[in-house]
């Protein structure tokens, strides 16, 4: 059947007409069956793959955009503004809408020459650290010019766009980086730590200080935006939005003006002060000297201006003030008065005779005192009044390390103070266990002997002796130091920072302060006292103490021969410490200057700023009573 | 001479050769075409314009075509069949002196394919060859029909413009079907093709080969070359069984999906008026072949039999091709939908199509000819 109907030309009594005709009808069949398949497979696209396609249509025209939660703003006290945010003009890119993109960089650097290596290496890669699909940075800071020699081009770079962005600003520049820090690009190791759906806007986090440390309050929660975007992923309209929650405004307890002062005193030297309220804890003025302009590294620091920071001799980058450990030298004395007292090493009767040097019994070394030909007879006062290193030796020894220790910790040295501050240290005060444990030694009583006026294994930081000085301060009464003193949400409410009190430390016969407080005061107004050089012209009663933290041993012999160093970075560091008015102190001050004698002249010029402020009445009330 | 008395669809009144079914099945389906292409142009009315005029020139060129008696066609066929040979060699020198692709010939004044040409040509010259041979067809016959296919079929190729020469192909391919050609010859070159495949695939362009492994795996190459495919099949699937709606196709308004006023048009039929929209429009082309193929077998030459057989069935097939292009069951080639794609060549080209079958409907009356 089949080879008649399909091979005519094997049947040649079929004519021609028939076989046309045949072919005919037989092309009707195939069209017929060709468009049911079409419709087969139409049918199986639109109803048993509808869902499937129905979905990937949605996914192809609707994307959810994050919205960046603005970061809440951090001012002083008194409402100064220490960081902000400014808008400015950023040069994006989307590269899955670039075709070429190393061409299209090298173009774009012919129009905007201020894009440097420096911009496109870190662009690459940050880029490798986003979806093709989300747009990473190219150059921040664009000027308005830049910004229309763009414009004018941006026809020939699909995928590039100028967004406005608001960047981080910090009006004190230098004045503040230690403590405020700095936002920076988030970097691979927090990718990983931080909370991926509420940073996915973010391109920036808290790297150090205050911005660090109140990161989650600063800053806030993403919004989002659903929108119907076309296939370039240019959006076409908003669907629907959440908006964001924009970070808490921090106030902070440090007084702009106070830290500017502080900083001013600090010129020339490296050091730092340390100025805290002793009635609550908090701190109003924390400086650290030489330092840097953190409004660089909001932009991506270049790598040669971030070597210059980091190779300098003045180390900039360094926070002294709670990073800088020295030892606290002589500025321990009073502490150590307290320790004796409460110990029953000394009373306020017992005096000793000093002939310039001390010895322990039985050893041939010779602990000398600062002073070559000794203070002669002195009490307990007398030794924090001029200093007496032989005085304190002889407490120390007699007194025992861990006694030493065990009040000292209660005074918070070799611990944080747990300031709101990341990078804190805790320093060391060290003791047998503390000797044991790291150094693999046993205790010395020769040991005792050098941490009795400070030197030593024993490390502050100046932080940690504000805090010291501050606790003495108030008799023992002691709050955890901060900076917060209040944030606001975006709803107006206010939550004010509450100070958290230390256990106090309880002396046997509280009339050892006193002893303490008044040889302090003597340290400043006394004719004999180290602390002549903050003078005792001040318009407030001030007790203080001051300190030289030997950087450079010299030998016993060459202390003799008064051998002059000259090389700066082997000369004594200067402290001072000291807390104001004596009898009914407000603040505590800890300065140090590296290399230098001057810890006590800064020290005045911050107390007398701070006293400069308060009204009038106080100063004429203080003023008689000097 | 047999005068067979068919219906006849002259409208004495007008005097016009018009096939009135076919007619209104051409009207409905470039209605239809012209109603999708409104919204896949971004709801332009200057592509919508531009589209009806070249529809009402490509209608008078139907007319006119019709008006001319088919034993005339048989007569000019030699000289335009080598006129149009002559034009694509000329194209291709003219694309040798520049560069890339070149399909135009440039008259200054007016531009076009001579590849279009060979589209009607084609079928004219083999029909006309084997009417002037015998049925059935020695196989020196049918060697020579084919190489008259396939010449300027490997020129049209070349340019590269392999959709055009597929339908040149088909056009050729269909008369020699239609004239009864052997089952045994297209098993043959089945084969045939299939054991060359390997060696024609190094004469493929890389483009043209990309498509063919793209429609094997599209997914691999989502944002290449697999793109034109998954987006169609998207705007088709979400479409559903009434689609979207009249315009409201985000594919294709969003610019998801390629060509879309163009060769990729149905897609567009598909997302807004889904599987409904779709069967239309599969419906509209088969009814017109079916027409077609009456008319065809009602022809009164073995001439204007094959002839008419071969250009309906170019229209189908070219319908058929574009269509399973798009659902991604055929490669990517640039074959446009008939009366559908936004474009003037291939529109002329189809209208002429019906004009010569048209005239080979209504011219019932051949003077020197007769069915042998």
């Amino acid at each position: 059947m089949n080879k008649k109907l399909f091979a005519p030309q094997k049947k040649p009594q079929r004519s021609i007409q028939e076989v046309l005709t045949f072919r005919a009808v037989f092309l009707q069949v195939v069209f017929f069956i060709l468009a049911l398949l079409l419709c087969v497979r139409l049918f199986f696209l639109t109803c048993f793959q509808y869902n499937h396609f129905a979905t990937l249509s949605l996914k192809n025209q609707m994307k959810i955009l994050p919205v960046t939660p603005p970061r809440g703003i951090i001012l002083d006290r008194n409402g100064v503004i220490l960081a902000e945010n400014r808008p400015v003009y950023v040069l994006e890119v989307i590269p899955e809408h670039v075709k070429k993109l190393e061409e299209s960089l090298a173009n774009i650097q012919k129009i905007l020459p201020s894009l440097t290596a420096d911009d496109i290496q870190r662009f690459q890669k940050e880029r490798k650290q986003h979806r093709r699909d989300t747009p990473s940075v190219l150059k921040m800071h664009l000027s308005l010019e830049e910004v229309a020699i763009f414009a004018s081009h941006q026809y020939k770079f699909p995928g590039f766009h100028i967004s406005a962005k608001l960047m981080r600003h910090y009006p004190f520049k230098k004045k503040m980086a230690h403590i405020i820090g700095y936002v920076g690009r988030i970097n691979e190791h927090e990718l990983k730590t931080i909370d991926n759906l509420n940073y996915q806007g973010t391109n920036f986090i808290g790297k150090q200080g205050i911005e660090k440390y109140y990161e989650d309050i600063l800053h806030g929660t993403v919004g989002y935006e659903q929108v119907e975007t076309n296939v370039n992923g240019k959006i076409i309209r908003v669907l629907s939005k959440q908006p964001p929650v924009s970070g808490r405004k921090i106030y902070l307890t440090i007084d702009a003006r106070l830290q500017k002062i502080a900083y001013k005193a600090l010129k020339g030297v490296e050091g730092s002060v340390a100025l805290i309220d002793v009635k609550n804890g908090g701190v109003l003025a924390l400086v650290s000297r030489p330092s840097f302009n953190p409004n660089l590294f909001t932009t991506g620091i270049s790598s040669k201006d971030y070597k210059e920071l980091l190779n300098s001799k003045e180390r900039p980058l360094f926070h002294r003030a709670v990073r800088g450990l020295y030892p606290p030298a002589s500025t321990v004395k009073p502490f150590m008065a307290i320790a004796g007292l409460e110990g029953g090493a000394v009373n306020e009767k017992f005096g000793i005779r000093d002939p310039g040097w001390f010895m322990l019994p039985g050893v041939s070394h010779r602990y000398r005192d600062w002073k070559r030909t000794g203070h002669g007879t002195v009490n307990v006062s007398r030794a924090v009044m001029v200093s007496c290193d032989i005085f304190f030796y002889t407490l120390g020894h007699k007194l025992g390390i861990n006694s030493i220790a065990s009040m000292m910790s209660k005074f918070g040295f070799g611990e944080l103070t747990g300031i709101d501050i990341p990078e804190e240290l805790p320093g060391i005060m060290p003791s047998p266990i503390w000797k044991k444990a790291k150094k693999h030694q046993s205790w010395y009583p020769g040991d005792t002997i050098i941490t009795s006026i400070g030197q030593g294994f024993w490390l502050a930081s100046p932080l940690q002796l504000a805090q010291a000085a501050a606790i003495l301060s108030q008799k023992g009464v002691g709050y955890k130091l901060h900076m917060l003193n209040k944030m606001i949400d975006e709803n107006d409410n206010q939550i004010i920072y509450s100070p958290i009190a230390k256990s106090p430390i309880e002396l046997s016969d509280p009339h050892y302060w006193q002893i303490v407080h008044d040889a302090m005061h003597a340290v400043i107004t006394n004719n004999e006292g180290t602390g002549y050089r903050f003078g005792r012209d001040a318009f407030y009663p001030v007790a203080g103490k001051t300190g030289t933290a030997q950087v450079f041993a010299l030998s016993q012999n060459d202390h003799n021969k008064k051998t002059i160093i000259t090389n700066k970075y082997l000369k004594d560091h200067s402290w001072f410490i000291a807390f104001a008015p004596v009898e009914s102190p407000e603040v505590a001050i800890a300065v140090m200057v590296e290399h230098e004698m001057t810890a006590s002249q800064v020290a005045r010029q911050v107390l007398d700023a701070y006293f400069q402020g308060r009204n009038n009445e106080f100063i004429k009330e203080n003023i008689s009573a000097h | 001479m047999r005068i067979k008395n068919s219906p006849t669809y002259k409208l004495p009144r007008l005097g016009l050769h018009i096939d009135l079914p076919l007619m209104i099945l051409i009207l409905l389906l470039a209605a239809f075409g012209l109603i999708i292409l409104y919204s896949a142009g971004g709801q332009s009315m200057a592509v919508l314009m531009r589209q009806s005029m070249r529809l009402i020139s490509a209608f008078f060129l139907m007319f006119f075509l019709s008006f001319i008696p088919p034993h005339k066609y048989k007569s000019w066929t030699p000289t335009l069949y080598f006129i149009g040979l002559l034009l694509l060699i000329a194209v291709m020198i003219i694309g040798r002196i520049g560069k890339g692709a070149q399909r135009w010939l440039d008259l200054g004044f007016f531009r076009f394919q001579p590849s279009e040409i060979m589209k009607l040509a084609v079928p004219m010259m083999i029909a006309w060859y084997i009417d002037k041979k015998k049925i059935p067809m020695s196989l020196p016959t049918i060697i020579i029909s084919a190489s008259l296919m396939l010449i300027p079929c490997a020129l049209i190729a070349k340019q590269p413009d392999l959709g055009t020469a597929i339908m040149v192909a088909i056009a050729g391919g269909s008369v020699l079907f239609a004239a009864g050609l052997a089952w045994q010859f297209f098993a043959l070159l089945a084969i045939s093709g299939a054991v060359a495949a390997p060696f024609l695939w190094h004469f493929l362009h890389d483009y043209q080969k990309k498509r063919l492994i793209t429609l094997l795996h599209p997914e691999q190459d989502p944002l290449g070359s697999g793109y034109h495919i998954i987006q169609s099949k998207i705007a088709i699937g979400s479409g559903g069984t009434f689609g979207k709606g009249w315009l409201n196709g985000t594919q294709a308004h969003l610019n998801f999906l390629p060509e879309h006023a163009t060769d990729f048009i149905f897609a567009v039929c598909g997302e807004e008026f889904g599987l409904i929209g779709g069967i239309i429009i599969i419906t509209l082309l088969t009814i017109i072949a079916l027409r077609g193929i009456y008319i065809a077998k009602n022809a009164h030459s073995t001439f204007t039999r094959l002839l008419a057989t071969s250009l309906i069935s170019t229209f189908f097939l070219s319908g058929f091709v574009n269509i399973a292009m798009v659902m991604g069951v055929l490669p990517v080639v640039g074959i446009p939908l008939p009366l559908v794609s936004y474009g003037g060549t291939a529109m002329l080209t189809f209208f002429a199509f019906f004009g010569v079958i048209m005239s080979i409907g209504t011219h019932h009356i051949m003077f020197e000819e007769k069915v042998r």
